[in-house]
């Protein structure tokens, strides 16, 4: 296992440097926005590796619930945090790309309010996992199911109201139509991305699992000398 | 034991005692109190353009007062370990929670039946849309809140800081459900747009999260 981290991650970074020339050197100028639009080659990729690993805390955490498998919420705290991170960086993207597109950082818009609102809720997991005192798993599984049932009912409200009153800009990121040399660059990168992400959680939760054996070593140890 | 006669034994022994010592009441309606003191420091209250946010600012005082007796609902419990004997009574945990949840609902609306009143000599607030939509609405998103609030309590007495824990998980999940009230509220008041989606929402919240709560409760509620 170690060995096999040992290889995939420097061929994922390799890769990824290779990727990121293909993105900023090799793929054409966009017309309209320029340089900047590739910034795309990123943020999409980072979107869809964060709604994965959310997707991948929900099945777990509900398999956690059902099964009470401790490698099951191993994966779940991973999944999590890998996700948390992407979301963050996705959150930066934006608005590194909305300044100099739409001419400001921020706007509350229903896909950026979503997804910060989503940020948040994980970020409320994640803090809770910290300060449990005891019975950890149980209570992160149940936030995760609560987390995930919100997602569609936080866009659903957020997009109502964001289309009921008129938002100050909109447009960009659209590009119905990607060019094909674009298209294949993006694809690597969208690979690349799921590859990385995939890592990401592999060696969080080797850790997650390691840090479980190293407790219940612990308790044994107690109880021993206890005993 | 069935679970309405639980429910209905445990909601009586809650009142009664909320009804002697007044605790979660006093602390939440003086809390919602200074909330509204203070916000008049932050804009002219009395002006015309402050009936647009006056929605957002009735439900922030009912949020953080609500997370006052929020807090309390399952400490008292804690205490000579009452939660520990239920656990192993046979009676059925969602009747407990079921309980816990309707003496939320009803101390959360009677500070808000306490509350309005002030709100509406102290911003001047006039309805401009109807008014029963209003206690739709509030109905709605009161129960919103204390249906995870109670839940999410339940949660955060098995932490470290538990008071500060409260507010932290509730607030990112309610968002959808506080983003509904307020704009409902705003709408209604100042007649310029329907709520009816909100209210549409508000429901299929309550329902949703109602039944992930009466799923989940008894999980929770065992894990030792």
């Amino acid at each position: 296992m170690k060995r096999l981290a040992l290889i995939t991650l420097p061929l994922t970074l390799v890769l990824l440097a290779v990727s990121s020339y293909l993105a900023l050197v090799v793929a054409p100028t966009e017309a309209t926005m320029g340089d900047v639009q590739r910034i795309f080659y990123y943020h999409v990729p980072s979107a869809w590796v964060g709604g994965f690993c959310f997707f991948i805390n929900f099945v777990a955490s509900i398999w956690y619930l059902w099964k009470r498998s401790p490698r099951s919420d191993a994966l779940a705290a991973a999944s999590a945090e890998v996700g948390v991170v992407f979301c963050a960086v996705l959150l930066i993207e934006g608005t590194l790309w909305a300044r100099p597109v739409w001419g400001i950082w921020w706007t509350w818009d229903a896909r950026l309010t979503t997804t910060l609102v989503l940020w948040l809720i994980y970020v409320s997991y994640l803090v809770l996992r910290r300060f449990s005192a005891g019975q950890t798993q149980v209570m992160a599984a149940a936030l995760a199911v609560f987390a995930f049932a919100d997602v569609p009912i936080v866009y659903m409200s957020i997009r109502w109201f964001r289309t009921q009153h008129p938002s100050p800009v909109m447009g960009g990121g659209e590009n119905s139509g990607l060019a094909p040399a674009m298209l294949q660059v993006f694809l690597v990168n969208l690979a690349l991305f799921t590859v990385l992400g995939i890592l990401f959680i592999w060696l969080r939760y080797k850790l997650e699992t390691a840090e479980q054996a190293l407790e219940s070593a612990h308790a044994q140890a107690a109880l021993k000398g206890a005993a | 034991m069935t679970t309405l006669t639980v429910t209905r034994t445990t909601l009586l022994k809650d009142l009664r005692m909320e009804w002697r010592s007044k605790d979660a009441i006093n602390s939440m309606l003086f809390f919602a109190l200074l909330v509204v003191v203070i916000f008049s420091f932050a804009f002219n209250p009395t002006a015309e353009e402050s009936r647009m946010i006056a929605g957002g600012l009735i439900w922030v005082a009912f949020l953080f007062a609500a997370v006052v007796a929020l807090n309390q609902t399952w400490a008292r419990e804690l205490r000579n370990q009452v939660l520990d004997a239920y656990r192993v009574s046979p009676a059925p945990p969602n009747a407990l929670f079921l309980a816990k949840a309707i003496g939320n609902f009803l101390f959360v609306v009677v500070l808000e039946c306490l509350m309005t009143p002030l709100f509406v000599i102290f911003y001047e607030l006039r309805s401009i849309g109807p008014v029963w939509q209003l206690i739709v609405v509030a109905l709605l998103g009161t129960w919103a809140l204390v249906v995870n609030g109670t839940f999410f309590a339940a949660l955060s007495i098995r932490t470290r800081s538990r008071e500060i824990m409260l507010p932290l998980i509730l607030f990112p999940i309610s968002i959808p459900a506080l983003l509904g009230m307020v704009d409902a509220t705003t709408s209604i008041l100042t007649g310029e747009a329907t709520p009816d989606f909100w209210i549409k929402l508000l429901a299929v919240y309550d329902i949703v999260f109602t039944a992930i709560c009466l799923m989940l409760f008894e999980t929770v509620l065992n894990a030792e």
